[in-house]
């Protein structure tokens, strides 16, 4: 479990990234972090692995202070994942995999069998190993640093944006991954985003934050959409604009066309969606 | 031409090379002279400059010096150190090891601020440690353009150690100062022959280095380097 | 204050080699610099030529040169074409590099206005590069009055003579008068060139 206990942060340049948060995240979930850029997503993130250590407040990991523990020694029992990957350009995607069993003195031998067990388990064929990073694509880049981030079998995975800099198709096939791979592992995950269908796609819970890290909303994506607290959050959500409230119309040939309130089609549903099961 | 000819004849006598106080001792003295200046200049900026490039202190004053540093003549430093210190070897030692640290240091800290800080950031994430962080991830992506500065500063070195001998010491600048006050112009055009393909061979050497790191893929295929060109 | 006369004629003559020196290294390297980055293979010639050149130390050069342009060694144009050389081996590289980093984008989006490519480089890719060329030039001017001292062993006149004088009676203060001027010489030319950046690209003040 981690908790933010009114934790902030306020840069040596007088920004005051994060007010006061707090927050409790049960272990074995993912929650998500949604909100535009610059209101403080990867600062919270970074309290947790000591990447940033707040000016007021604390972060607890079962109960116990994170500015208690060594840095270095904490950060390498927890998982971080990034955007653009953040792989060391000038190794193999094997040694990239294995950098933390390596740092924590695993023989090299035993720690490339652990990298390649990961490869297959991300879904990353055998034969890219021995690539560098710069010989893969953005989506392979992606699973390589989520592999980088088990590798030492962390029980609390970190990603920020981790899944920002790749098309939408490769993005949603990582994300279906994401979630088969956390119903195997049950991790406690922190995932921060500012696209509102990756919140809802991958989140237990999510957490909408306004500038200066201050939560306008947390709960389950179901009460989210359903209630949204303010209007800060209906608009965050597309709510207002009615991006999110559909209406189906019957179609000629059967089944029903199905569009927001703009009129903008957005997909078609059977006839009977009963007798098809859920979909 | 005449000159050329007669400076070729005189480089081609076994007599210019073989024998104490000849060429082949000299070019010895000579490489030996930059050898050891670039190493006392290395030891003492490249730590300097590493530590400059991790931590982001003290770069602006390390500007600022380098830079007044690179504005001082090379010939004043060397007349004034050897009035101070006696014409021999030390003299012209100070004077190079002063004109190697600026670019020693600066291709120390810039190749360490070339690497991309997001790269760093992923890999403190990861648990390395500084020196992990500067070890494993920073020497070797900024490694190119810390090896630019030495190469700079060989060069530098290169060139100057010809002066070395107007204050009294050895190294090729022997007989181009010989030649000048005896107005023997094919010795000391051979002699500044000498001088400029011996520079040139060192930097060929650099060159070849510095392209077989290019081929490294890991470090050939990073932006840093495409945005560098 | 015999002194300050002979040191201010010093100084003019240094000037009279350098200040040529600079001014054609710089004007030279921009056809140089175009060329080499317009025509592929002829840059490779072009910037490896010039790198060549850098790796040539100066004295020697002083002494090599008179056999290929037929001055004397101590001629003024003998020196002011080897700082020349120098100067350009520093110069076409970075202009090269300066010319060749004006954003791909905004080049095509002059010649989608339909600037001919003569057009585009006076009116977009000279002013872009305005700002890398300065400290190129900077970088020139600086290491050119520097070098000039060394011609002083050959007896070319110069504040470098301040330092052969100074060394061979053993006079400590014509060294470091020597030192002092050209330092100051290199500072005050920075500036100028720096206070010429700002009047000529106001757009690059920060
Ligand atoms: N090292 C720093 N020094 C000063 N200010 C900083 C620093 N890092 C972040 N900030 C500021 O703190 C605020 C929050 O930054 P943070 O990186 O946490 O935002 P974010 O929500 O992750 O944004 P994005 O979605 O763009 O990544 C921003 O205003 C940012 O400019
Ligand atoms: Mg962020």
């Amino acid at each position: 479990m981690i908790e933010f206990e009114r934790a902030g942060k306020t840069y040596p340049d007088g920004t005051v990234a994060v007010g006061e948060f707090s927050l409790r995240i049960p272990s074995h979930t993912t929650t998500v972090l949604l909100g535009s850029s610059g209101c403080g997503k990867t600062t919270l993130l970074r309290m947790v692995n000591r990447m940033v250590d707040p000016t007021s407040g604390r972060v607890l990991i079962d109960g116990e202070d994170v500015a208690q523990e060594a840095p270095v020694a904490l950060r390498r029992r927890i998982g971080y994942v990034m955007q653009n990957s953040g792989l060391l350009p000038h190794r193999r995607v094997i040694d990239n995999i294995a950098t933390v069993p390596r740092l924590t003195g695993m023989p090299r031998g035993a720690a490339h069998e652990r990298a390649r067990e990961l490869m297959r388990t991300v879904g990353l064929d055998s034969g890219l190993a021995r690539r560098y990073p710069g010989q893969l694509s953005g989506g392979q880049q992606q699973r390589v640093g989520v592999a980088r981030a088990l590798a030492s079998d962390p029980n609390i995975l970190l990603m920020d944006e981790p899944f920002g800099a790749v098309d939408p198709l490769v993005r949603m096939e990582l994300q279906r991954e994401l979630r088969r791979l956390q119903t195997q592992l049950r991790k406690t995950i922190l995932f921060v985003t500012h696209d509102i269908d990756e919140a809802l796609a991958l989140g237990d819970q999510i957490v909408v934050l306004q500038p200066g890290g201050q939560i306008a909303q947390a709960g389950t994506p179901e009460e989210i959409v359903a209630a949204p607290a303010n209007d800060f959050v209906a608009r965050f959500l597309g709510l207002d604009a009615g991006r999110r409230s559909l209406r189906a119309r019957p179609q000629p040939g059967g089944g029903w066309l199905v569009s927001d309130a703009g009129g903008r089609p957005l997909g078609v549903l059977p006839d009977d969606p009963a007798r098809e099961g859920p979909g | 031409m005449n000159h050329l000819s007669a400076a070729v004849d005189w480089l081609l006598d076994a007599q210019t090379w073989t024998g104490p106080g000849q060429l082949g001792a000299r070019a010895t003295e000579h490489l030996g002279y930059t050898a050891v200046a670039v190493l006392i200049a290395a030891v003492i900026a490249l730590p300097a400059g590493l530590a400059i490039g991790h931590t982001g202190r003290g770069r602006a004053a390390a500007v600022l010096s380098s830079g007044a540093v690179r504005a001082l003549p090379t010939l004043g430093l060397l007349t004034l150190a050897a009035l101070a210190a006696g014409v021999g070897l030390v003299a012209p030692l100070i004077a190079l090891v002063v004109l190697a640290v600026p670019s020693i240091l600066a291709g120390a800290y810039a190749g360490v601020e070339s690497v991309d800080r997001a790269t760093v950031d992923a890999a403190r994430a990861q648990g390395m440690n500084a020196w992990q962080v500067l070890w494993r991830v920073e020497v070797p992506l900024g490694l190119p353009i810390v090896i630019g500065g030495l190469r700079l500063a060989v060069l530098q070195v290169t060139a100057t150690a010809t002066l070395a001998a107007y204050v009294g010491a050895g190294g090729l600048g022997r007989p181009l100062f010989l030649g000048l006050r005896t107005y023997d112009y094919p010795m000391m055009l051979g002699a500044s022959l000498v001088v400029i393909l011996l520079a040139i061979l060192l930097d060929a050497c650099f060159e070849v280095v510095q392209r077989l790191l290019s081929y490294a893929p890991g470090l050939a295929r990073t932006g840093r380097l495409r945005e560098a060109r | 204050m015999a002194n300050a006369g002979h040191i201010l004629g010093l100084t003019g003559a240094h000037l009279q080699l350098s200040l040529p020196a600079i001014a054609a290294a710089f004007l030279l390297s921009l056809p140089l610099a175009r060329l080499a980055n317009r025509l592929r293979p002829a840059r490779a010639l072009i910037l490896g030529g010039t790198g060549l050149l850098y790796a040539v130390p100066s004295l020697p050069l002083f002494i090599v040169l008179p056999v290929l342009i037929g001055t004397g060694v101590r001629d003024t144009l003998n020196v002011i074409v080897a700082l020349t050389l120098f100067g350009l081996a520093l110069m076409v590289r970075s202009a090269a590099d300066a010319l060749d980093a004006v954003d791909e984008d905004t080049r095509l989006a002059a010649t989608a206005l339909g600037h001919s490519s003569r057009g585009r480089f006076w009116t977009v890719e000279l002013p872009l590069a305005g700002p890398a060329l300065l400290a190129g030039l900077r970088v020139v001017s600086v290491s050119t009055i520097s070098l000039v001292s060394v011609s002083a062993v050959l007896g070319v006149q110069s504040l470098g003579s301040l330092f052969t004088d100074g060394f061979q009676r053993g006079i400590v203060a014509a060294v470091a008068a020597g030192i002092a001027m050209t330092v100051l010489l290199a500072l005050l030319l920075d500036l100028l060139l720096v206070l010429l950046g700002r009047l000529l690209m106001p757009w690059s003040r920060r």
